[in-house]
């Protein structure tokens, strides 16, 4: 509900995001930052546009595939909130406001709470992982996250033993999201996951890439990175994460029933009705004479011994 | 006067030649952003059903604007269509399925043509986009002076495919959007504008004729 007031606030009374930019970086002790803090008003402006720098560890589980350049990774972006185009999201969630934000965390677990991110990234030690990103529309990425598992963040809650699933929201503010005006899916978007699907080791909670906090495009300031399941499982700028008893009903199976199933595991096998997912187009940066950068589709996008225990004994074709 | 006209057509020619000319740059300049194969399908896609609704306004608007002379550039646009319209499909074929078969290591003729041969019998999008620019080719043609002469009447009546080439154009982009529906609808608007006034001047003209015999059978 704050939340979505934040926009009526006057704009005088909440922190500027530069300025909450340039706290971290004066604490974190970055030499330049602070001598330009000396003189706030340049500083706030030029720190403005210098991303906050993320510390991490390295987790070992990392593709060594060639990675997406960082300009393609926030120029591409499917992120209807903003625009149905996908170079949108890069201009129009310029000024997308990160701060305040909260993650509520509800429903069938003992200990309900809403998480101040600033507390998340402080309580949950952070990992750079890199992964191969596919998108249901045959193009895929690969990208160095930077997150921590979301298995350890639902633990704090402790889902009670009724939850079978756990159903994620985006941030609902048109104000902000000039695409929510528009009625080319059902707002806000929710997506959903199997609680055990939640709690495997390889879906996490996003909150940077390349080493740097989230761009605003890519889903700023968390979200979810499911890397077996195609792209738009992966929900952005999360507000709310809720566990339930009954399947969610994710938007954009709402939206398209027989396109987008529940599961949108990343599977060769079955194809989209317009398009055939035996093959993706890997982005690597290599540009129209790399258009040749074509390579077969993995199943589970190349996960399949984490996570292909989960399904044993399901129809994949039917439970797409 | 001749030479005027020379030189508005080269003018066009140019006019019309400039987005595969930028489209080309743009490839080996890098500068097709991220996914350049989604990029140049979407590009030569737009500029077909903008050639072919471009080709389709000529003749309101030169009775609207009575500028008789826009006729000349009618042939030339209705052919950059069908240019455009075949520089889609053969991204399609080259950058989709060529690349696609050639990544599963099963490149072939015949695996091609099956795979293309699926692709349009099972995709109602592909099939309606095959049906539209199937449409333009006896169109192009039938371009020709020769042509013109040898058809007579019957060129007329056999040109009007292209209201139908629009069409197909307009469900085939309505078909393949995921989600935004806005430009198919905006593009279906238009070619309804397009064909409903010629439906206008059909009535008019039909009217007109019958005014025109109406007297001469009084005075019988
Ligand atoms: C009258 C003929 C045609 C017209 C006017 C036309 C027009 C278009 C338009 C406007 C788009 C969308 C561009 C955008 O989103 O910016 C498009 C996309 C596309 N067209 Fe066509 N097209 C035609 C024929 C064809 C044919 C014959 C094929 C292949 C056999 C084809 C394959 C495609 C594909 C693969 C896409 C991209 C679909 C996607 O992104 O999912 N089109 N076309």
């Amino acid at each position: 509900m704050l939340i979505r007031k934040a926009p009526d606030i006057a704009s005088s009374e909440i922190t500027p995001h530069s300025l909450y930019l340039n706290r971290r970086r004066f604490l974190q002790g970055a030499a330049a930052g602070a001598a330009m803090l000396a003189m706030p008003s340049i500083g706030s402006r030029l720190l403005a546009d210098t991303p906050q720098k993320l510390q991490f560890s390295k987790w070992p589980g990392s593709t060594s595939e060639k990675q997406t350049p960082f300009n393609d990774i926030t120029h591409y972006n499917n992120f209807y909130e903003f625009s149905t185009d996908k170079n949108g999201p890069a201009t129009l969630a310029q000024n997308f406001r990160t701060r305040p934000w909260t993650v509520k965390v509800e429903g069938l677990v003992n200990k309900p709470k809403t998480f101040d991110i600033d507390d998340i990234l402080k309580q949950n030690p952070l990992e750079e992982r890199i992964y191969r990103h596919r998108c249901v529309e045959a193009w895929s990425m690969v990208i160095p996250w930077v997150g921590f598992p979301l298995a350890n963040f639902l633990k704090q809650v402790e889902p009670n033993s009724k939850a079978k699933f756990v159903e994620f929201t985006t941030l609902w503010d048109p104000k902000q999201m000039p695409g929510e005006n528009s009625s080319v899916l059902d707002w806000p978007y929710v997506e959903g996951l199997r609680l055990d699907e939640a709690m495997n080791p390889l879906a996490i909670l996003a909150v940077g890439l390349y080493g740097q906090a989230l761009p605003n495009q890519d889903g700023a300031p968390i979200r979810l990175v499911v890397p077996w399941k195609y792209g738009f499982k992966s929900i952005k700028s999360i507000v709310k994460i809720k566990l339930v008893d009954k399947q969610p009903v994710n938007t954009w199976y709402r939206s398209a029933p027989g396109e987008y199933g529940f599961y949108s595991n990343v599977n060769p096998n079955r194809d989209h009705p317009r398009w055939s997912q035996k093959t993706e187009r890997r982005l690597d940066g290599a540009g129209f004479l790399g258009s040749g950068h074509r390579i077969p589709t993995q199943m589970f996008n190349g996960y399949g011994d984490q996570v292909a225990s989960m399904y044993s004994g399901m129809d994949l074709i039917k439970n797409y | 006067m001749a030479m005027r006209i020379r030189w508005s057509k080269i003018a066009v020619f140019a006019l019309c030649t400039a987005p595969f000319a930028w489209i080309v740059w743009r490839a080996f300049a890098q500068q097709l952003g991220a996914d350049p194969v989604n990029e140049i399908t979407h590009f030569t896609g737009d500029w077909t059903i903008r050639f072919l609704l471009i080709t389709l306004a000529i003749t309101p608007v030169r009775r609207l604007t009575r500028q008789y002379q826009l006729i000349q550039f009618r042939r030339m646009v209705g052919l950059f269509a069908f240019f455009y319209g075949c520089l889609h499909f053969l991204t399609w074929v080259v950058l989709d399925k060529v690349l696609a078969l050639q990544a599963l290591g099963d490149l072939h003729f015949g695996s091609l043509m099956q795979q293309m041969g699926l692709d349009i019998a099972k995709r109602r999008y592909i099939t309606v986009g095959m049906i539209g620019l199937g449409l333009m080719v006896p169109l192009a043609i039938t371009s020709t002076r020769g042509w013109i002469r040898r058809l007579g009447k019957r060129w007329q009546k056999l040109h009007r495919l292209i209201y139908f080439s629009a069409i197909a154009g307009v469900i085939h982009y309505f078909w393949l959007v995921k989600a935004d529906t806005s430009l198919p609808r905006l593009y279906a608007l238009i070619v309804a504008g397009l064909l409903g006034i010629r439906i206008v001047y059909w009535v008019q003209q039909r009217n007109r004729k019958q005014r025109a015999s109406a007297p001469a059978a009084g005075a019988a």
